[in-house]
């Protein structure tokens, strides 16, 4: 049977009703959002359904929205469907002052480094992490330099700012 | 009389107190291929268990990308995976394109394919040499080389740079290919394959070679995935999984070659798979040659797609037309806003799927953008493959694996 995102997004419906939401399909991946409590409930369930069979875990990453209140932060998941070759991306949002959600370590050996990382990088504290420490960056750092309230240059420099160029505002 | 030596007396007569150490290979070593530190324990030769560290040379690539605008970002992509970075140029330029909608005509995909399976033949001669040298082989090292050396050259000949080429732009490449660059390529369609024939006699029924590599560091097919391999480490395990197949971009379906598979996921597989694979680059370069050939006319001088929001146009079109002078100016002060939208597209690179994950809010930098980078996901495998093997045995293991330090680390 040809696996297509209809069909994904009716099992998903049908497992977790309205734990699941905003079904997209942006540039030809089917994507959508879970509750950060659901992420582990769902990547097992799209693991161990024969007919869904997503059990190559891609890419995790995470995505700092400052301005979205009470959803600061996301963490995105990319898995494939290697026999099928279909691919998948769905997303998780939590609060920046609680970023805690499970760790797929359990699941997907791959996920170990790509949390690390993405605790590194975010912040984000995966729950039941076997070994949750920074990996691209020093020990002693106590920030996280991903996060979008560290820009990355000097803020007093005016020559980049769009009032020069007749756009109005501000880019930083 | 020290406490250690006085509690080897209690042990029966004839037996030694068991001991290991904690032996640092790496960062920097020579058998370490790049800036990453492995500690492992060691009782004598035997390696018990091991602890994999980066993050030596890391640079923060995610975050400078978010201040440049999408042509600015191609050098940072280049100072990935150093050994084949056309590679990872054009996966980022079709990820541009993919995010933008822009359609390349049918001859610069190919130029781009002969671009892309050169470098893949240069990562893996550098590759599979290397294991040779950590083998005690170093003629087949230094007999190989020299083909990189040709590769790099007609690299020069399209984009004037070696290493870090920033070849190509959004849309198609900065220039054509001209004439000694086809000149070269032809060279090395002519004399490459003899050299690559001599290389395997040299290397494949070598009794001390396959002695050192049947059996070393092998991983089941499941297990594999479970480590979330891609690309040769992955094919050598015995999935058949190619991105160039699976999800074509540039137009490579309308290339016929085999992806050649492993059984056992050792090292002499690895090996096997990355040679049979620049077998069948060159039947791929062949190919795109031939049909770079068959373009007449007008059509054999296309080199890139016409979109001149993000291309820059000749400089004696600046100087003498207005448009041509605006276009160059918007795009140099990043004046060009793209899309909103997120999108995900992955190249087969060296040593497997490079992915470039792009948001964009509809300004003119990316708002997020996250490199999935193939060795750093599958390094993490390395404790496992070498554990209860020898110390010399994890040398030849890492230099299977293809790693580079500069795309794990990004």
């Amino acid at each position: 049977m040809e696996l297509t995102n209809e069909y994904i997004k009716q099992r998903l419906e049908d497992k977790f009703g309205e734990q699941v939401t905003q079904f997209e399909t942006p540039y030809g991946m089917f994507s959508f959002e879970t509750t950060k409590e659901n992420n582990l409930k769902v990547l097992q369930f799209l693991y161990d359904e024969p007919e869904l069979g997503f059990q190559f875990l891609t890419d995790i990453t995470a995505v700092h929205y400052p301005d979205q209140e009470g959803r600061e932060l996301a963490v995105v998941y990319h898995l494939h469907n290697l026999a099928q070759n279909v691919r998948i991306r769905f997303k998780i949002f939590m609060p920046i002052s609680q970023p805690d959600v499970f760790t797929a370590t359990s699941l997907f050996a791959c996920a170990n480094w790509m949390e690390r990382e993405t605790y590194d990088f975010y912040g984000v504290n995966f729950v039941g992490h076997p070994n949750l420490k920074r990996i691209l960056n020093v020990d002693e750092m106590d920030y996280f330099p991903m996060r979008k309230e560290f820009p990355l240059e000097d803020q007093t420099r005016a020559d980049k700012d769009d009032d020069m160029f007749g756009r109005g505002g501000n880019i930083f | 009389m020290p406490d250690h030596q006085h509690n080897n007396l209690k042990l029966p007569e004839g037996s030694i107190e068991k001991q290991t150490q904690t032996l640092n290979l790496g960062p920097t070593h020579p058998a370490t291929h790049g800036v990453f530190q492995n500690i492992l324990e060691v009782d004598g030769e035997r390696i018990i268990s091991a602890e994999a560290t980066v993050g030596y040379i890391h640079r923060a690539f995610e975050k400078i990308a978010e201040r440049r605008n999408l042509y600015q970002i191609t050098p940072l992509t280049d100072r990935l995976n150093y050994c084949s970075s056309p590679i990872n140029n054009m996966g980022w330029h079709t990820t541009c394109e993919k995010l933008l909608g822009i359609e390349t005509p049918k001859r610069v995909d190919y130029l781009r394919v002969i671009i892309m399976e050169l470098a893949r033949l240069a990562d893996h001669i550098v590759c599979n040499s290397v294991i040779g040298v950590d083998t005690g082989a170093l003629s087949v090292f230094l007999y190989v080389m020299q083909y990189r050396e040709l590769i790099y050259e007609i690299y020069e000949e399209i984009c004037g740079s070696r290493l870090t080429t920033n070849i190509g732009r959004i849309g198609g490449f900065e220039r054509n290919f001209n004439a000694t660059a086809w000149d070269k390529l032809e060279r090395f369609l002519k004399e490459f394959p003899k050299a690559l024939k001599e290389f395997e006699n040299l290397l494949e029924r070598n009794r001390i070679f396959m002695d050192r590599t049947v059996g070393a560091g092998s991983i089941s097919a499941e297990k594999a995935l479970n480590y979330g391999f891609t690309g040769p480490n992955l094919r050598a395990a015995g999935v058949d999984y190619d991105v160039r197949v699976h999800s074509p971009y540039c137009s490579y379906q309308d290339f016929d070659f085999n992806i050649p598979v492993g059984k056992t996921g050792d090292v002499y597989d690895r090996w096997l798979v990355r040679n049979q694979e620049m077998w069948e680059s060159l039947r791929i370069v062949r190919q795109a040659y031939e049909k770079i050939q068959a373009f007449k006319g007008e059509a054999a001088e296309v080199f890139h797609a016409e979109v001149p929001e993000y291309y820059l146009p000749k400089k004696e079109d600046v100087y003498t037309k207005m448009e041509a002078l605006i276009w160059h100016f918007k795009i140099i002060m990043g004046e060009t806003a793209m899309p909103a939208g997120e999108v995900y597209h992955s190249v087969e690179g060296g040593n497997g799927e490079l992915g470039f994950y792009l948001i964009s809010d509809g300004g003119r930098t990316p708002f997020r953008l996250h490199f999935r980078r193939p060795c750093f996901i599958y390094y993490q495998a390395f404790p496992e493959l070498v554990k209860n093997t020898m110390l010399s045995d994890a040398v030849i293991v890492m230099s299977s694996l293809n790693l580079i330090a500069g795309e794990m680390d990004a």
